[in-house]
This record gives structure tokens, C-alpha cells and sequence, in this order.
């Protein structure tokens, strides 16, 4: 018998690192993707990628790396894997440089570190302002390489659409359709990795995600069993240039230099906003906060943004809006610290921010819940290397990895961590993949043709009754009634009954899907019916997501419920007798919530239930004050 | 300032398959302001109807990131190839006309089938050989700041194709791996380690379909929306390809 096959899903800085591990490994790899893998949404990543080099003289250390990102998400992640992915980043940088990746440098010819959000030492490499298109085509060369060898097959312009899954609960390789002809094929395989990306889409058009970044994969294998975890933590960037098609993140520098956030004091002005006096402008970030003004922190910004256009009803115009305005900051001092932000700008609004204030609002950016992976932990504490249950999903050989896992963020994502967690975790889950086919029954009996050729017809039914199709709706006019539902009721500020609302919202959106009109019999490359496979299992996952919020009474990182906010006592400090009694009730608010959510696919409703996380690196004994 | 009219008109060249006949259509759609060609296209794709009301199908397209660093959704816009998503509807004169990316085949209206760039890529060995995509426990190659800020010009490459649509020598009928791969070489020539496999880059741009079809029309550095000097890679591969041959004849190495 020839090597077992892996197939690798998605062409992303995760399944490309998984696809280089496992080729390494001596097995062939079939990589599948809906468009060359080099337009992956890595490259969207900008500011940099983390990893403790210590090489600017302030004593960083991997320990603080490791600290920053458990505080960061809240203790809400395992924390072996996070131990592993801080202590393994320097070598993944050195690898990085290696092939050629072209990190900015040091005048020494070293590389260069910048600090970032969050953390109090520069620990950031970067290359230009470009730096998640920079890695990915580092190991998209290697992948190449690796395919003109021949160890590597591509498939892009395909799409995954589901599992093939024996008689034991195995996976056994995967259902796919070209893009093209929309010729459904069985690809049998003896493990697959998921590397799907995010699923922002869920939230557009308010989201910084790229179009193809539905969810839709990582909620297909989830409707063949896979758990969903920590669905509810989604990170908004508060600062977001508005597009009729996306959302643009424009950085935090943009505060952090300066920048002042503001709405005019009288709804619904519509004035030209440079002609609107100081008085009856209303800087709130600056009267909310006093102590930070401008620079209180992203979900703090998002919080107020979100107060003032929905609850005060002070947005721009009456609309989802607020400036974020630089008019008033020297014009050189400007140019030169913000340059890029400018240019983006300026690029996609068409008018000039030294000139007239920007309209930003916050944005889906980035989701730290996905596909629930194992870990083994070894005797030191971080995760056992090589071992095939590090990123294996509850599928027996099936692995995911990149930010369609939930592994490392918890409940909320520290900045220029993402990218070392979409390379770390493929680069793991390669060698997992690797290790599982290694310890496969040589006398395993092959796929069942029969299990193929039902999975087979059951797809090729559905593309037959969209095809068909002649109802009344437009799929593209429902994706946006599914985003206007989940920025409303599921986004930066969540309660109860709005999310119970949004479920039922949720299931009339799956009815009104039924009846869809496709407006087209064409065949080929058909880009409608590709869609709208795609947005029936974004609405799944929807459901997912809206329901882990709904289960989770508290506010943690990114998952803000009003009614269940435990604040700091104002004035109170440790020893105190009130501190104390707040610190007695954060002790119990953890004891009852710090717990990893797991959704679990049922119909109508998916099943929630929860599992304890790996505290075993650094328990939780302060609660966090940013006082 | 051009005055701000109400609607915006489209008129885009359509092809049902990569064998049927092209034709036009033409949609005319409501202003709204900051309209890009991608965002004009999605309002589109909900309303699919000429401007003599007929519903046809939703025209074909691709997108990604609509920030102009995927490289997607590159199509020839007034006749020139650039990026639909920064293109900006206000900065357009109307009618806008759309068709697809030239040289590339079509696969449906405004889709391509972009494959040779990849194809070039493998052609020129586009890579750095490593020993594998493990760690060394050795510090990376040094690089001094002012090659990285030459380097770094090459490596923003999205391989949107559009130095390749421009291209009067890339095309189907010709061999020419166009300027986007070759620029490539110029990068990884210039790398610690790639420098190793640099012979073996110059002659596979040596051969046919290489260096020499470039007929030095400068249109490639014209189009580049990253503003990437390829023609000034070029002029550096003409002098590294002038080396080797002298160093071929002569047999040093």
C-alpha cells in the first residue's frame, strides 16, 4: 500500500504551514482552496507577528508573552498550548527568515521589533506594514517548491463541502466541488486538516474580513459533528472605515497619536463637519473616560461607540457613524506617523483625513471562538510535540488549525498574536496529521464505496434544487438581513432577550432561504448557488454562536451582557473591605463561568454544554485592573 | 470638481464561458457615494437588470480582501488593469466600462483564469531552498536595512496580473513569463540564501519565453497598482543574465 493521503482545507498561513509539515513527513497532500491560496486573508494582517526575541534592551520574556496572552483572553484558554506558543515563536520567526520572508530590520541587520497593543515591551516583528502578505508568501514559495517535487497537489478553485466519515466515525477524506463545472468529486484520504479561516462574514457588511471569510467550512464539519467552541467571544475593532462593501480597520495608532473621536451634540446634524463649532461637538470617549480619553481600550471604544449611535441615537447623520478626526494634529507630524492609515484612507473614501474628519465605526474582526482541538500536555507543562491529539477535533482524524480553531485567544485576542497562532497551530497540526497516519491499522479496510457514493448524491442533490430554484428571495439580500441581525443582537453589547430574538430571527432566516430564487441556470461557474450553499451554513453557525452567548450570563473579554457586569468598586483597592468582596465575587463569577463552551449541532437548536479549562501554567487570582 | 451625478452607468463585456462569443450589457444603478467597482458589482449581483429592464444573470467576478492586497479582483476598468476595489466610482468617468482582464482566458464575464502566473513562478524556482520548515536554533541571515527597503519593493507582489494584462509580449500564442515572475527573481537573487540557487534561476529566464521577449515597453511599471519598479528589475536581470553567459562560455561558476 502506497503512503496514506492527507488533504489540507484552506490555502491560509495555517493550511499552508500544515501542508509543508505533513509533505516533510514524507506524506502526499492534496490542498484544497476556493482561489489561489496566496489570496488567502493572512495577507490582511498588518501590524505584525509576536514572538519574544528580546534583543531591545527591556528584559522581555517568553514567561510575560505567556502571561500577557492568558490575562488577555481572560483565563478562558487552555494553557499548555499557550505555554507551547509563545516558547516556540522565536524558532518559527528564525524559519520565517529563512525562507526569505522579508521582515523589517534593525540598522545592525537584525530584525526589527515594534511594541504593540497591550503589552509593555517591543516584541512585534513586522515587515513594512505588510506583514501578514509577507509570511504567507513565505511558505506559499515553500509550498510551491514542495509542489514542483511533486509532494504537493493544489486544488484551488475547489470547494470543501463536507467530511467523508466511515462506519467507525472516522473522517476519510472529503466531498468537493469545482467552482467551475460544479462537478461534486469524493477525495478518500486518511486525515484531513481544516485551515478554513474566520467567520466575520457573519457580520458583514460590517466586518474587516475578506468576502470568502463565511465560516461556512468550519460549519459544515460542525453539522457532521464537530464541536463549536467559545462561539460567543467575536473581537470588534472599534475603529473601522465604513464601506458599502467591507469595513476597513484603521489602526489604533490613529488614538493613539492623537486622534479624537466625536459626534455633533444635535441629532441628526448634517452639517459639513469642520463647520461645527467645539461646543456642540460631543467627544465622549473623552467625557466617558477621563482618565484615558481618546486611548481607553478596543472594547471600552467599541462599548461607547456602540452607546452613543444606538442608545443615544448621536451617530453621524442618525446612522451607524462617529468621526474620528486628526484635523486638528499638526499636518507633517501626521504625514509622517500615519502615513499608511492615510493612505488607506484616502485610497478607498476618496477624501483626505488632514482635511475632513473620518466616519469609522466598530467592525466583526476577528473571532477567537471555532472548531474545538484536543492537546496533549507534556511533563513541562506546554503541549506534547508530535503528539496526534494537538489539534485533532472530536472526529477521529480530523485536525483544525488557524482561526478556525479556538485554541489560543480565550476570550479575547492581544494584537499581532494571530498570526503566530495561525502559523503555530498549522505547523502543529501538520505533525499531528502526521503522527495520526503514522499509527494507522496497515489493515484498515478501505472507504465503503456505498458511504462515498450517498455523500456523493446527497450534495449533487442540493446543487439540482438550487438550480431549480424559483422562490421569490435573493440570497445576496438575506446575507445582509443575516449581518444587520448579528451586529445588532450578537455584536459588542448583548442581552438576553435580544438574543433570544435574534434565534428566532435566526430560523426565519433559515425558511426564507428555502424559498429562494437563484436567478440563474447557468451552470457554470455559477457564483450564485456557490453563495448560497455558503450562506445556509452561515446561518447554522450563527445559531451556534448566538446560542453559546445566549448560555453565558457574564462579561468576559469580548462577551459583554450589561446585566451580568461585575465593576470594580470605584475607590476600592486590594485590602479594602469592599475590594475584597469584589474579589470574593469575581472568585465565584469564575467558579460557575470560566468554562470552555461547547456547541454541539442539533436542530433546531445546537446543544451547549461546557468543559473545564487547563489552568495549570498560571491560575487566576487577580481579576483585571486597568486602573 | 466633476459634478456628482445620480446614477451610476455600467457597461461590462460578458462571456458566458471561456468558448461562447462575448457581448455588452449595460446596468445603470443609483449613485451612492463612496462607491467602489467592487461594492457597484455587489449592489448588482441583488438586482441583476440591464438598463432596458431585462433580468439576466448576476455578472461574474472575483474578490477577497477589497483592500488591494490579495490581488483578486483585478479587471480592466476604462481600459486599464487595475484593482476593482479601489477603484472608485466618483473618480471614474462614466460610462464605466468593465471587461475582463486582458491576455488572461476567461472563464465567466469578468473571471480569469490567472494559473500562468503561478506557472511562471514554478518556471523561475520561486523560492529560497531551505532544508526544511523546521527550526535551526541558528540566528537568521542578516539583512542591512537599505537592501530590505529595495528588497521589500518586490515582495508586496499580489500577483493581480495586471503588469501582465499590459504586457505587449505576454499573451496567449507567446512564451513569455512576464514581468511579474521575473521580478520575483530579482528578489530571491538578491536573498543570503537564495543566492545560492541563483544560476540556476538565470538560466531558466534564459531560456525561451525569458528575459529576452521583453520588448521594453515600460507599460508592466505604468500599471502596477503596488508601484513596483519592474522594469527596474528587469534592467538588473539583463546585467545578471550578461554575467552568466560570460561565465557559461568560460566555464567559472
Amino acid at each position: 500500500m502506497s503512503a496514506p493521503g492527507a488533504i489540507v482545507v484552506g490555502g491560509g498561513l495555517g493550511g499552508l504551514w500544515a501542508s509543508l509539515r505533513l509533505a516533510e513527513a514524507g506524506f502526499p497532500v492534496r490542498l484544497f482552496s476556493l482561489f489561489e491560496v496566496k489570496r488567502s486573508h493572512s495577507v490582511c494582517a498588518q501590524g505584525g507577528i509576536n514572538a519574544v526575541l528580546d534583543t531591545k534592551g527591556e528584559r522581555d520574556s517568553i514567561e510575560q508573552h505567556i502571561l500577557d496572552t492568558i490575562k488577555g483572553g481572560e483565563y478562558l484558554a487552555n494553557q499548555p498550548p499557550i505555554k507551547s506558543l509563545c516558547e516556540q515563536a522565536p524558532g518559527l520567526i528564525g524559519t520565517f527568515a529563512r525562507m526569505g520572508v522579508t521582515f523589517s530590520r534593525t540598522p545592525e541587520g537584525g530584525l526589527d521589533l515594534r511594541l504593540f497593543g497591550g503589552v509593555k515591551h517591543r516584541r512585534t516583528c513586522f515587515a513594512g506594514a505588510s506583514t501578514g502578505q509577507q509570511l504567507l508568501y513565505g511558505v506559499d514559495q515553500q509550498v510551491r517548491r514542495l509542489e514542483s517535487l511533486g509532494r504537493v497537489e493544489k486544488f484551488e478553485w475547489w470547494e470543501f463541502l463536507s467530511l467523508l466519515i466511515d462506519a467507525d466515525g472516522r473522517c476519510r477524506g472529503i466531498l468537493a466541488m469545482d467552482l467551475r463545472s460544479l462537478e461534486v468529486r469524493a477525495f478518500p484520504a486518511e486525515t484531513v486538516v481544516l485551515a478554513s479561516g474566520g467567520f466575520g462574514q457573519l457580520y458583514a457588511p460590517k466586518t474587516t474580513t475578506s468576502t470568502n471569510s463565511t465560516g461556512a467550512a468550519a460549519s459544515r464539519v460542525y453539522q457532521q459533528g464537530a464541536w463549536f467552541a467559545n462561539g460567543e467571544f467575536f473581537q470588534f475593532h472599534p475603529t473601522a472605515m465604513l464601506g458599502h462593501d467591507k469595513t476597513r480597520l484603521m489602526s489604533e495608532a490613529a488614538r493613539g497619536e492623537g486622534g479624537r473621536v466625536w459626534v455633533p451634540r444635535t441629532p441628526g446634524d448634517r452639517r459639513d463637519p469642520t463647520r461645527i463649532p467645539e461646543r456642540e461637538r460631543f467627544y465622549f470617549l473623552e467625557e466617558f473616560f477621563p482618565a484615558y480619553g481618546n486611548t481607553v481600550a478596543r472594547d471600552e471604544a467599541s462599548r461607547a461607540i456602540w452607546r452613543v449611535t444606538r442608545e443615544l441615537g448621536l451617530g453621524i447623520g442618525g446612522g451607524d457613524r462617529v468621526y474620528l478626526d486628526l484635523t486638528h494634529l499638526d499636518r507633517r507630524f501626521v504625514a509622517t506617523r500615519l502615513g499608511a492609515i492615510l493612505e488607506i484612507y484616502r485610497k478607498f473614501a476618496g477624501s483626505d483625513p488632514l482635511d475632513t474628519p473620518m466616519e469609522i465605526f466598530p467592525a466583526a474582526h476577528y473571532g477567537m471562538g471555532g472548531l474545538w482541538v484536543d492537546f496533549e500536555r507534556d511533563a513541562d507543562g506546554g503541549m506534547r510535540p508530535g503528539s496526534a491529539r494537538n489539534h485533532a477535533t472530536n472526529i477521529p482524524g480530523l485536525y483544525a488549525c488557524g482561526e478556525c480553531d479556538y485554541a489560543y485567544h480565550g476570550a479575547n485576542r492581544l494584537g499581532a498574536n494571530s498570526l503566530l497562532s495561525a502559523s503555530f497551530s498549522g505547523r502543529v497540526a501538520g505533525e499531528a496529521a502526521a503522527n495520526y497516519l503514522r499509527g494507522l491499522d496497515p489493515a484498515r479496510p478501505a472507504l465503503a464505496e456505498t458511504v462515498i457514493e450517498a455523500e456523493r448524491r446527497r450534495q449533487e442533490t442540493i446543487n439540482q434544487r438550487l438550480l431549480g430554484a424559483d422562490g421569490e428571495e435573493n440570497p445576496y439580500t438575506l446575507h445582509q438581513a443575516l449581518g444587520a441581525l448579528m451586529t445588532e443582537r450578537v455584536g459588542v453589547v448583548r442581552d438576553n432577550a435580544g438574543l433570544e430574538q435574534a434565534l428566532d430571527e435566526l430560523d426565519r432566516l433559515e425558511a426564507r432561504l428555502a424559498r429562494i430564487g437563484l436567478g440563474e441556470a447557468n451552470r457554470w461557474a455559477n457564483q450564485t448557488l456557490i453563495f448560497t450553499r455558503q450562506l445556509a451554513d452561515m446561518i447554522v453557525l450563527a445559531k451556534a454562536v448566538t446560542a453559546s452567548a445566549l448560555a453565558r450570563d457574564e462579561c468576559r473579554g469580548a462577551h459583554h451582557k450589561p446585566d451580568f457586569e461585575l465593576p470594580i468598586p470605584e475607590g476600592s483597592f486590594p485590602g479594602d473591605p469592599e475590594f475584597e468582596d469584589y474579589r470574593a465575587r469575581w472568585r465565584e463569577n469564575n467558579t460557575r463561568w470560566l468554562k470552555t463552551t461547547l456547541a454541539e449541532y442539533a436542530a433546531p437548536r445546537p446543544r451547549i454544554h461546557y468543559q473545564a479549562v487547563d489552568l495549570s501554567v498560571c491560575p487566576p487570582s487577580e481579576p483585571r485592573d486597568y486602573r | 470638481m466633476r459634478e456628482t451625478p445620480s446614477t451610476i452607468e455600467l457597461r461590462i463585456r460578458r462571456q458566458d464561458g471561456p468558448d461562447t462569443p462575448p457581448y455588452w450589457e449595460t446596468f445603470v444603478l443609483p449613485h451612492a457615494p463612496d462607491h467602489n467597482v467592487v461594492s457597484v458589482l455587489m449592489a448588482l449581483r441583488e438586482h441583476p437588470l440591464t438598463h432596458d429592464g431585462r433580468r439576466v444573470d448576476p455578472v461574474c467576478w472575483d474578490h477577497n480582501c477589497m483592500e488591494e492586497v490579495c490581488g483578486s479582483c483585478a479587471m480592466l476598468i476604462n481600459g486599464v488593469p487595475r484593482p476593482a476595489c479601489s477603484a472608485l466610482i466618483d473618480q471614474l468617468e462614466q460610462p464605466i466600462v468593465l471587461e475582463p482582464l486582458p491576455k488572461f482566458p476567461v472563464v465567466r464575464d469578468l473571471l480569469v483564469d490567472r494559473s500562468a502566473i503561478d506557472a511562471g513562478l514554478r518556471k523561475v524556482h520561486a523560492w529560497i531552498e531551505i532544508d526544511g520548515a523546521w527550526d535551526t536554533h541558528e540566528p537568521p541571515p542578516r539583512i542591512a536595512p537599505q537592501q530590505w527597503a529595495a528588497d521589500y519593493l518586490y515582495s508586496r507582489c499580489m500577483s493581480c496580473g495586471c503588469c501582465m494584462a499590459a504586457c505587449p509580449q505576454f499573451g496567449a500564442g507567446a512564451d513569455f513569463v512576464g514581468p511579474a515572475p521575473l521580478a520575483q527573481v530579482r528578489l530571491m537573487n538578491a536573498h543570503p540564501t537564495g543566492r545560492h540557487d541563483k544560476t540556476e534561476r538565470l538560466h531558466a529566464i534564459m531560456a525561451e519565453g525569458g528575459l529576452s521577449d521583453c520588448g521594453n515597453a515600460q507599460n508592466c511599471v505604468r500599471v502596477c497598482p503596488k508601484a513596483i519598479p519592474l522594469t527596474t528589475a528587469i534592467g538588473e536581470l539583463g546585467r545578471q543574465t550578461t554575467i552568466q553567459a560570460l561565465k557559461d562560455l568560460f566555464g567559472s561558476s
